[in-house]
């Protein structure tokens, strides 16, 4: 009992020391303050205080609130990132599109009225104090190359094929380096990819520090490769979302598809199939009837992909680790998190 | 989403979560959104400053409150409709009894230490309610499933004892910093501030020299009269200096090993600093005890840094002060916190001064701290995975789903293009004597060894049994309880004091003695098999324990310093660990387990559990991860049928 009101106190004396830092300019930005030292003293062990402030500096968006970037931005604004700016501008109408999102309290006199981005920004906010959360009106379709440039990391969820194309383009011809990610969970399986174009990390091998480069492809160029040409064994999760991703391309808004689409995407997997000389057993029909069935996210996988995001997004802002290249699924099925790497000469074939 | 049979048993599903901490907050979370409505939920814990970067269902204005209950109200605003249950307890209190625990479909631990795990397990296979259990440190965790009969328990496999260190190298011959820290904290800091009459190693002396009357004088104890400056400038010169000379008389230590070099208080401490420091009394006179701070009032500020030996002997000296200044009231019952601001400079400042001595790198106040109070590294992120996991495995249970149950190993490095890596169960531990109730057999000294010791040493260290029955045949040695009367208790504790031979029933070679907990519903056979010595660096219990694991004492060289009061083996049972231990691997060759690469952290533990296992192949290179050649699913049969 005694060491609580001791806890106490001493939090009550960091603050104040902390607003004295405030006050002067010299000591903002560079070094920790006591009570970022505090707050963070547990993940400053496993990444370091360098890691530390270069997460505090950066600023992320995300687009797309579902429960899987809930989760993630739950995480980033619990690791202190600099901002965090959120983009959604549907408007809650029921329950059904935010079941998974535990960021929007379930009472309309709360919700109605309000966007999906806005909702969570509110609950955001409270989490950590230290972290700027804001709201971006539009549609990130939209959005030019000047307004992904304010950003370090940039990411996008139930989006079209071509809406991840166009913004991953915008933001791969930028000179700053932007990190660019797409999420997405269907069912009990979710995936993630990445692109981080030319990246310098430091990693830890043995004792010593060493500096490792990544180069990557874009997005477009990743689901360009040739099926023929991909690595032998390549997650089934990595086709049937190639499918799935093609045929909502067609025509419709992205996650809007129900069983009665099954019979259009088992013919679009066959033409796939066959375009692509790969067996069509590579895409089992069982897997696609999941995923198409399966609208809404299963609240362990979004806790699972967003937390992988999560970890890699850190990863990519700390330059610490190494980073997932490019693709990662996740199967509650079977319980796999697998990493591949499709790429337009890959190594490994 | 999950399908309509899963649905149905989710929500006629009555689940107890176990530790409402850092897996605890995403697991009620996930549990609450994948659509359970009746939770049960125990934490003993109120919540800190440092819980909030991963902790997210708490906020800066619950410091201080019950983490269970503020965990509930935080989900219940999401989730208004469902019914959580808080206990604001420890797991280990007799109101969770057995019938507690039959009460739910399953057990969902998300516990910070090894004693509430083990409770918890025997008290779900008492119930047979299966358990869930888990654990993280930093990017690493894993999710395993216990269900009587079809798995293997918690405790089937034995778990590492807290990492300990042999005395002489705290003493003497120090080659790392923890052993600075360890000396620094379980012997200087003790001696000084702590239990006086602790049995302590610190106090080198020259064993020709115990003879002479007037070193009968503790040097530790302030002199009449003594002006604490001089005090602790007599301290330091005598831990760091005079005990240094002395140990570099014994020439045949350094042979093979660099000589320490002494450190004398007049070299750093000139009178003038003294003087600056005469701030100490108008800083904190009104504050409370707790926010004494050294650096404070050397006008110090960054916890990162790392102090030169000047800064460290000011430090030293300062924490020294305002110990008998501001908090002398404590003195004689401090045990170390680590977050006890001066207590922390203390050790510190201590630690890098003998690492100085033995030309040991120096630390920052912030990497001693985590050092020396077992700091777990945490992240939010692995925690919500694991959480993700366990609720996945939970559903499994909860539909019977047998084949398909798994343990999850969380990994920072790709395995097999993995991240989360799925392996099938094992199967059950015959001579688990918890799940199997295998007897075990203990070697003592039947003469020598009082019941006492069998008591605390195997017992309950051991054991992990806190409501013993001991017995041996049809008599009763030995028992605890509230409802004893006088008589009894009275006789129980004689029998404490005496030697295991002269008890009422004499305990000796070949015969069983059998130890019961009323409470954990779990009973034990021991055979005892009397010897006469044991070997003081490596055993220094003055018994062996072997049966379910080889030889439980093959913690190799690194043995508890025994009897230095406190020790490192208390103190991480003191602090919570948010860690599991046991990440492994298990390779097709069928009968091994390897211990993966935890890059970055200490693995020591870790390691030490692999030398208890005998399927297990201790891999020294850390580098390395055996991995399963083909599909896991192949292995499936051998595993669990």
């Amino acid at each position: 009992m005694k060491s609580k009101q001791q806890g106490h106190a001493r939090l009550e004396t960091m603050t104040r020391n902390t607003k004295q830092n405030k006050q002067d300019p010299g000591m903002d930005g560079e070094e920790l303050t006591e009570q970022e030292t505090a707050l963070y003293d547990r993940q400053i062990r496993v990444w370091g205080a360098d890691a530390q402030r270069r997460l505090s500096k950066s600023h992320i968006l995300v687009c797309g609130m579902k429960g899987t970037v809930a989760e993630f931005c739950k995480n980033i604004v619990l690791a202190g990132v600099g901002s965090l700016t959120l983009v959604d501008d549907r408007v809650v109408t029921d329950e059904a599109l935010f079941s998974s999102n535990f960021l929007i309290p379930p009472d309309e006199n709360v919700y109605r009225g309000k966007t999906l981005a806005e909702l969570c920004c509110d609950s955001l906010k409270d989490f950590n104090p230290m972290v700027r959360v804001s709201v971006e009106k539009g549609d990130v379709s939209g959005f030019d190359g000047e307004f992904f440039n304010k950003y370090d990391v940039v990411v996008v969820s139930c989006c079209s094929l071509a809406t991840k194309k166009s913004v991953n383009e915008k933001c791969r011809k930028l000179s700053k380096h932007i990190a660019f990610y797409t999420v997405d969970c269907r069912d009990s399986s979710g995936e993630i990819f990445v692109d981080l174009r030319d990246h310098i990390y430091s990693k830890k091998k043995l004792e010593e520090t060493v500096e490792c480069k990544l180069q990557y492809p874009s997005f477009e160029e990743a689901i360009s490769v040739p099926w023929t040409a991909l690595p032998r064994r390549v997650s089934k999760l990595y086709f049937a979302m190639r499918v799935i991703e093609k045929f909502e391309a067609e025509g419709r808004h992205p996650g809007n598809i129900s069983i009665a689409d099954l019979p259009g995407v088992l013919k679009l997997k066959k033409e796939l199939c066959e375009a692509n000389s790969l067996n069509e057993s590579h895409i089992p029909d069982a897997l696609l009837e999941r995923l198409v069935t399966g609208t809404r996210e299963f609240p362990p996988v979004c806790a699972v992909i967003g937390g992988i995001l999560g970890q890699e997004v850190i990863k990519a802002i700390s330059g610490k680790g190494d980073p997932l290249k490019n693709f990662f699924f996740f199967d509650a099925v079977d319980g796999k998190g697998i990493i591949e790497d499709i790429s337009i000469s890959n190594p490994n074939k | 989403m999950a399908s309509q049979n899963q649905l149905s048993s989710i929500k006629g599903a009555k689940v107890l979560m176990v530790g409402a901490g850092g897996i605890g907050c995403e697991l009620l979370k996930t549990l609450a959104l994948s659509g359970f409505q009746d939770i049960h939920i125990i934490d003993m814990d109120t919540i800190e400053v440092s819980n909030l970067n991963r902790q997210f269902l708490f906020r800066k204005s619950h410091v201080g409150q019950s983490k269970a209950k503020v965990a509930r109200d935080a989900v219940l605003k999401f989730r208004p409709h469902i019914s959580i249950t808080p206990y604001h307890a420890n797991v280990k209190d007799p109101e969770f009894n057995v019938d507690f625990f039959k009460q739910f479909n399953v057990v969902l631990n998300g516990l910070d230490n090894l004693d509430a795990r083990r409770h918890v397990n025997r008290l779900c296979l008492a119930a047979e309610v299966p358990l869930v259990e888990s654990g993280t440190t930093g990017f690493l965790g894993q999710v395993t499933v216990h269900v009587k009969g079809r798995t293997e328990c918690y405790e089937c496999q034995p778990k590492p004892a807290p990492k300990t260190y042999p005395v002489c190298t705290i003493t003497s011959t120090p080659s790392k910093f923890v052993h600075c820290i360890v000396w620094a904290k379980d012997l200087l800091f003790t001696k000084l501030f702590g239990d006086k009459n602790q049995e302590n190693d610190l106090n080198v002396r020259s064993t020709d020299a115990t003879s002479s009357s007037e070193h009968v004088e503790d040097v530790f104890e302030r002199r009449k009269d003594e002006d604490i400056e001089q005090y602790g400038r007599r301290i330091y010169d005598h831990v760091f200096g005079y005990n240094i000379e002395e140990a570099l008389s014994n020439e045949e230590t350094w042979k093979n090993r660099n000589r320490p070099k002494p450190i004398y208080s007049r070299d750093f401490l000139h009178d003038e600093i003294a003087q600056q420091n005469g701030n100490v009394d108008k800083d904190c006179a009104a504050s409370d005890p707790s926010s004494v701070s050294a650096m404070a009032s050397l006008g110090m500020k960054n916890p990162q840094d790392i102090w030169c030996l000047k800064e460290n002997s000011r430090v030293f000296m300062e924490a020294f002060k305002l110990f008998f200044m501001k908090r002398e009231k404590e003195i004689g019952n401090l045990t170390f916190d680590k977050d006890d601001q001066l207590a922390v400079e203390f050790v510190t400042a201590a630690a890098n001064i003998r690492a100085t001595s033995f030309g040991i790198p120096l630390h920052s106040l912030f990497e001693a701290k985590g050092i020396a109070g077992n700091i777990v590294h945490a992240v939010a992120t692995t925690n919500a995975i694991i959480a993700g996991l366990i609720v996945i495995e939970a559903i499994k249970v909860l539909q019977n789903d047998t084949n398909n149950y798994r343990m999850t190993y969380c990994l920072e490095h790709p395995t097999r293009k993995m991240l989360l890596m799925p392996v099938e169960p094992f199967e059950a531990n015959k001579s688990c004597y918890v799940c199997s109730e295998s007897p075990l057999t203990l070697e003592i000294n039947t003469h020598r060894a009082k019941l006492r010791d069998f008591v605390e040493k195997i017992v309950k260290a051991k054991l992990g049994m806190y409501f013993p029955l001991i017995m041996h045949g049809a008599a009763l040695l030995y028992e605890v309880g509230d409802d004893l009367d006088e008589a009894m208790a009275a006789n129980y504790a004689a029998n404490l004091e005496k030697g295991l031979s002269e008890l009422p029933s004499p305990v000796t070679s070949g015969t069983t003695v059998t130890v019961e907990d009323l409470k954990q519903e779990l009973t034990c056979n021991i055979n005892i098999k009397h010897r006469e010595e044991f070997d003081e660096e490596k055993e220094p219990d003055g018994m062996l324990l072997s049966g379910w694991t080889q030889a439980s004492s093959v913690e190799k060289d690194d043995n508890k310093p025994n009897g230095n009061g406190g020790s490192t083996s208390n103190a991480s049972q003191a602090v919570p660990v948010e860690a599991e231990d046991n990440v492994e691997m298990d390779v097709p060759s069928g009968k091994k387990r390897r211990l993966s690469e935890i890059s970055g952290h200490d693995l020591s533990s870790f390691t030490d559990e692999t030398k208890n296992h005998e399927k297990l192949e201790v891999v020294d290179d850390d580098d390395d991860l055996v991995m399963l050649d083909g599909d896991p699913g192949l292995n499936k049969r051998k595993r669990m049928q």
